[in-house]
């Protein structure tokens, strides 16, 4: 059969055309099965949410909500939220800004694209942060920059390991310039924090680019990521514009990023939680 | 002036470049190349120049003046490894304590398959972080256009000026108008809504000092230079650098 749509233009889901992990998200429970992104299996959802949104088929990690995420990882009912009130304004009166925050809290039933706090993980303390990729798929405005610069501060303070989940389409245009400043903003307080002597873990998940790839992204102590996560500094059809050429199949995954030795490993979902307290393990401190 | 017009005359051929400012605002420059690590980028011109006597490190994002110069120089979109050269002349500037003058003019990194196999975002990243404690005085300038995280990557200062005509934006007018409205004709509108003029970006408080574009303004820079240079080479380093964090971290913070 004639497909009609076999020479549109494919869609990137960096742009905001497929709305992510809407089908998955976790405020829809009432849904039996899920469809796959990857291998388009049809899978039980309570199955899926047993494998901690990972397709038992394939192995796509699919995305999931920030606080699922949290709540997957740290210790049971150990998680206290910080600056959980702060929201975005239309601060350079960007026309239809106002409105579409609106929207996206309405949505995504959250204030802004990240949630921070402190929490314990196999019995130690740490300082997290895990962006939120049903907000504007993470895009880093002001209040996003603020938040991490905050818990980053909080954390030095307090001699506190950081680790961080990423995902994020980059900086948010509707800030203008003083979202590309949080990217100097938090890389000051990410700098204070490592020059302290503490820890930083960054876990890169898809999709991670733009300003967020270019700033506490990439500044982690060790650096990991998710399975098939694209990360990058500029998104996969701008570089196709910019060198009109396909590009490679793999081209910015975090297996590629590992050969290319931007990451230390590629750590699958499932062992995120073991992984992590092992690090945190090594690098406790006698005087703490 | 509209805003779309500072863009255009940001980008217009024969506007100085990179290798103008240094050639008149400094004397005696002599380049050094390569990042020691993978190659020399020739969009990012570095080197050892005198500023009204003193020595300075300077670094300039070059778009090249010419079809040629510019194909050579990749129309001043570096790649990982001019940040990693000017990060290496940066140390070097802290290590022998001279202070460090950039000059941005860039539509942005460089958004190539090579450019993210060698790490685009962790060359830039890196630059932020490490510009944050340079243990010298920094004053970035912007001549040109300064496009996103490829001008930041050379503007984590203690000062940022501009030039009347030179803009700073997170995107440019023509990506904004194209992602967020999918309509490139807007680009007009896109301009004035990012304020990415000089103007604008004094008032929002991203920049310090915005300078007239005359025939004096080689002369004014390089004694302005001078003077902001000679203050801050007087700064405890402690108080210098805590200046710098402030300098960040009071912007876009919520009332």
């Amino acid at each position: 059969m004639l497909n009609k749509s076999l020479f549109k233009r494919p869609k990137n889901t960096l742009e905001g055309y497929e709305r992510p992990s809407k089908s998955v998200s976790p405020h829809v429970p009432d849904e039996m099965y899920l469809s796959c992104p990857g291998c388009k299996a049809m899978l039980p959802s309570d199955e899926l949410a047993e494998k901690l949104y990972v397709c038992p088929r394939c192995g796509r990690h699919l995305r999931i909500g920030a606080r699922q995420r949290i709540a997957l990882l740290v210790d049971r009912d150990s998680f206290r939220e910080m600056d959980a009130e702060m929201a975005s304004r239309n601060i350079i009166d960007f026309p239809g800004y106002t409105k579409k925050l609106a929207n996206t809290v309405l949505d995504s039933q959250e204030k802004e694209a990240v949630i921070t706090g402190e929490a314990m993980l196999g019995g130690r303390p740490v300082a997290l942060f895990v962006m939120e990729p049903n907000f504007m798929i993470g895009s880093m405005g002001t209040v996003v920059g603020e938040k991490i610069t905050r818990l980053f501060e909080y954390a030095t303070q307090k001699s506190l390991p950081v680790i961080g989940f990423t995902v994020s389409g980059g900086a948010r245009m509707q800030e203008g310039i003083l979202s590309l400043m949080q990217m100097a903003k938090t890389s000051g307080a990410v700098k204070r924090h490592s020059d302290a002597g503490n820890l930083y873990i960054v876990v890169l998940t898809d999709p991670t680019t733009g300003g967020v790839t270019a700033s506490f992204g990439m500044e982690g102590d060790i650096q990991i990521a998710e399975p098939g996560a694209l990360i990058g500094f500029a998104g996969p059809r701008v570089i196709e514009q910019t060198i009109r050429q396909k590009l490679p199949a793999g081209f910015q995954r975090a297996e590629f990023l590992l050969e290319k030795g931007f990451l230390d490993a590629v750590v699958p979902r499932r062992y995120h939680r073991k992984y992590l307290s092992r690090l945190l393990a090594l690098h406790e401190r006698g005087d703490a | 002036m509209e805003a779309i017009e500072r863009v255009r005359a940001a980008r217009a051929k024969g506007r100085p470049t990179a290798v103008d400012f240094i050639r008149n605002v400094t004397e005696e420059f002599m380049e050094m190349h390569g990042d020691r690590r993978f190659g020399d980028d020739r969009a990012v011109v570095a080197g050892i120049s005198r500023l009204a006597g003193r020595p300075v490190t300077v670094i300039g994002l070059e778009r090249g003046s010419d079809t040629k110069e510019r194909v050579m120089r990749n129309f001043g979109c570096a790649h990982p490894e001019g940040y990693r050269k000017a990060l290496r002349l940066m140390k070097q500037a802290e290590k022998f304590h001279r202070p460090v003058l950039c000059f941005v003019d860039t539509s942005g990194a460089y958004c190539g398959l090579e450019a993210e196999e060698r790490g685009e975002a962790q060359a830039i990243a890196e630059n932020l972080m490490e510009m944050m404690t340079l243990k010298t005085p920094i004053i970035s300038v912007f001549i040109g256009e300064g496009g996103s995280g490829g001008a930041l990557g050379l503007a984590v200062a203690d000062q940022v000026w501009m030039l009347e005509n030179a803009v700073y934006s997170v995107v440019s007018p023509e990506g904004c108008a194209s992602i967020l409205w999918k309509d490139s004709s807007r680009t007009k509108e896109a301009a004035q809504f990012l304020k990415m003029t000089a103007e604008d970006l004094l008032e929002l408080g991203v920049v310090e000092r915005v300078f007239p574009e005359t025939e004096e303004t080689y002369q004014q820079l390089k004694e302005e230079l001078a003077a902001a240079f000679e203050q801050s080479m007087q700064l405890p380093v402690e108080v210098l650098l805590e200046n710098r964090y402030q300098r960040f971290r009071r912007m876009g913070v919520p009332e």
